[in-house]
């Protein structure tokens, strides 16, 4: 039994949607929903879409001439995979952190308020308060807090994440997608992430794609299993963990393959 | 070594012999190469350093047969010029190396102009110093240091072109992603994230192309011409170091002579001092 209902907090609609690398389908008919300040995470073995279904939130794939999307994915009232749809405008408000940290040759400062400048104009005080917001939020505020004019390249490689996760912050968005955001960092970096995605929910809605079965069963609260471009799952994680309606899926689980 | 029993002593021996033989070929090629380097800046060297003083760069070039003298109106000319090739070269360099790398990925227009952008990088230049001429001197009328600087800009475009765009595509896309994933409009991107990630690189590329250009006669020969007074009007022809050097080096006059050996010093360590910069200034800092 699928535990798929259209609730009334669901903040993004996924609907029908297909998705093509050139000719390859990568996506198969996924339906699902994201409901508002929860943490929803997408498991699955290497090449099961997972990455591919992050990015078609954010129109990411749109960078890429060969790729396109069929389907709905309703946000805010309208279908963001729409052609007429501005795509600058959408990423301010559904934002994404890579796999691999990527701090813009700039001081940790302005890396903050980049993308805060893109959209809003602050006045100098309003800024440098929301640059202290966001970095307190990604729990890295104690450890840059004096030297906010150095470049973010001089920090290591767990700050240099926590640093994303702070731009992704800092222009307040609806949706923070999260694209396997620890695979890159030690344990201890992982640890500091993950108990700061927990405390994300309460003011964003987090999607996480992770290969890493034990993360997604800490930090999600809806987990969805994919296999080979489908879903072949989607519930609240702990029923999903612990007793998987599909045998594909506990097989995937406890490890049998994948 | 023990335990090795299956090693052929005879191969060994030979290949340690064939090691030897292609490590003493590679030592005597450079070797070959290094000596005529050195031994030509040894030459410049002995022979331009009498001329170095004082009076060099203070002093005018000498009239036909007058003593002593000076390379000043030489000196400033070519600064002068150079400096102009750099205000014309390096905006239209970079922002075109800019386009051919974030928005000409594949497009034909941007594949036809990475042609002749190439084409235009051998371009001989004494045919630039020809067009150019036809260009400007013909229809203003007179020689000039303005035509002089854009025929260096036309030699010195291609370069920086070149190099900006291979620096930009040195920067990786998960870099643009990110940028993109803030919802920034792609020129703000290219210009404001990839460009200042790529700024070492692109910096390199403009002092090498200028290093490239503070040394080109024939262009400047149908151009800037020369001026045997000291002038800082670019409007008419300006006196340069390569025309001079041209102009000093083949003639009876003893100081003509060392001066010409003075100036092809100057612009030795010029070039070497650009190269030096470009190293020193702009190597990327290894993070922490």
């Amino acid at each position: 039994m699928n535990t798929l209902t259209a609730l009334p907090e669901a903040i993004l609609q996924v609907r029908n949607l297909n998705f093509f690398y050139g000719s390859f389908k990568g996506l198969k008919n996924i339906n699902l929903d994201i409901k508002k300040n929860t943490v929803t995470a997408f498991i699955g073995p290497s090449g099961c879409g997972k990455s591919t279904l992050l990015r078609t939130m954010n129109r990411m794939y749109d960078l890429y001439p060969g790729q396109r999307a069929e389907g709905e994915i309703n946000f805010a009232g309208t279908n963001i995979l729409d052609p007429k749809q501005d795509l600058n405008l959408l990423r301010s408000r559904i934002g994404m952190v890579f796999q691999k940290p990527t701090p813009f040759p700039m001081s940790i400062y302005d890396n903050i308020a980049f993308g805060v400048q893109l959209y809003e104009s602050l006045s100098k005080s309003e800024m440098d308060e929301r640059v202290e917001w966001a970095l307190q939020k990604a729990a890295i505020w104690n450890e840059v807090k004096d030297k906010l004019g150095q470049s973010g390249l001089s920090l290591s490689g767990g700050q240099q994440q926590r640093l994303c996760i702070a731009r992704g912050i800092a222009v307040k968005p609806s949706i923070l997608l999260l694209d396997e955001p620890t695979s890159a960092l030690d344990p201890l970096s992982t640890g500091k992430v993950e108990e700061l995605v927990h405390t994300l929910k309460s003011d964003y809605t987090v999607v996480i794609v992770t290969h890493n079965m034990q993360q997604a069963a800490r930090v999600s609260d809806y987990t969805a299993y994919m296999y080979l471009g489908e879903m072949m799952e989607f519930g609240e994680t702990d029923q999903i963990f612990m007793k998987p309606a599909r045998q594909e899926t506990e097989d995937y689980i406890t490890g049998r393959f994948g | 070594m023990t335990g090795f029993s299956n090693m052929d002593p005879a191969i060994y021996a030979r290949r340690k012999r064939a090691n030897f033989i292609g490590l003493v070929l590679s030592m005597s090629a450079m070797i070959i190469g290094l000596a005529f380097l050195l031994w030509i800046l040894a030459i410049l060297m002995i022979k331009g350093f009498s001329a170095l003083s004082f009076s060099m760069f203070t002093q005018s070039t000498p009239a036909p047969g007058s003593e002593g003298g000076g390379l000043a109106n030489a000196i400033v000319g070519s600064l002068m010029i150079v400096l102009s090739c750099t205000l014309f070269s390096t905006p239209i360099g970079v922002l075109a190396g800019v386009y051919l790398s974030e928005y000409g990925d594949r497009s034909r227009f941007a594949a036809i102009t990475r042609f002749v952008n190439d084409i235009m990088l051998s371009a001989p230049s004494i045919v630039i110093g020809l067009f150019v001429y036809s260009l400007v001197v013909v229809s203003t009328k007179h020689f000039s240091g303005w035509a002089g600087a854009v025929a260096l800009s036309l030699i010195a475009i291609p370069v920086i072109v070149r190099t900006t765009e291979n620096m930009l595509k040195l920067v990786p896309i998960s870099l643009r992603e990110a940028t993109f994933a803030l919802g920034a409009p792609k020129w703000k991107v290219s210009i404001t994230v990839v460009l200042r990630a790529a700024k070492s690189g692109v910096m390199t590329g403009l002092l090498l192309a200028l290093a490239r250009v503070s040394g080109e006669t024939a262009p400047l020969l149908f151009t800037a011409l020369n001026n045997q007074f000291f002038s800082a009007d670019m409007n008419k022809p300006i006196a340069n170091l390569p025309v001079v050097i041209f102009q000093f080096a083949m003639s009876p006059y003893e100081n003509w002579v060392d001066l010409a050996w003075g100036g092809a010093l100057l612009i030795t360590l010029t070039v070497l001092a650009l190269n030096i910069v470009a190293r020193v200034a702009f190597r990327e800092k290894v993070s922490a």
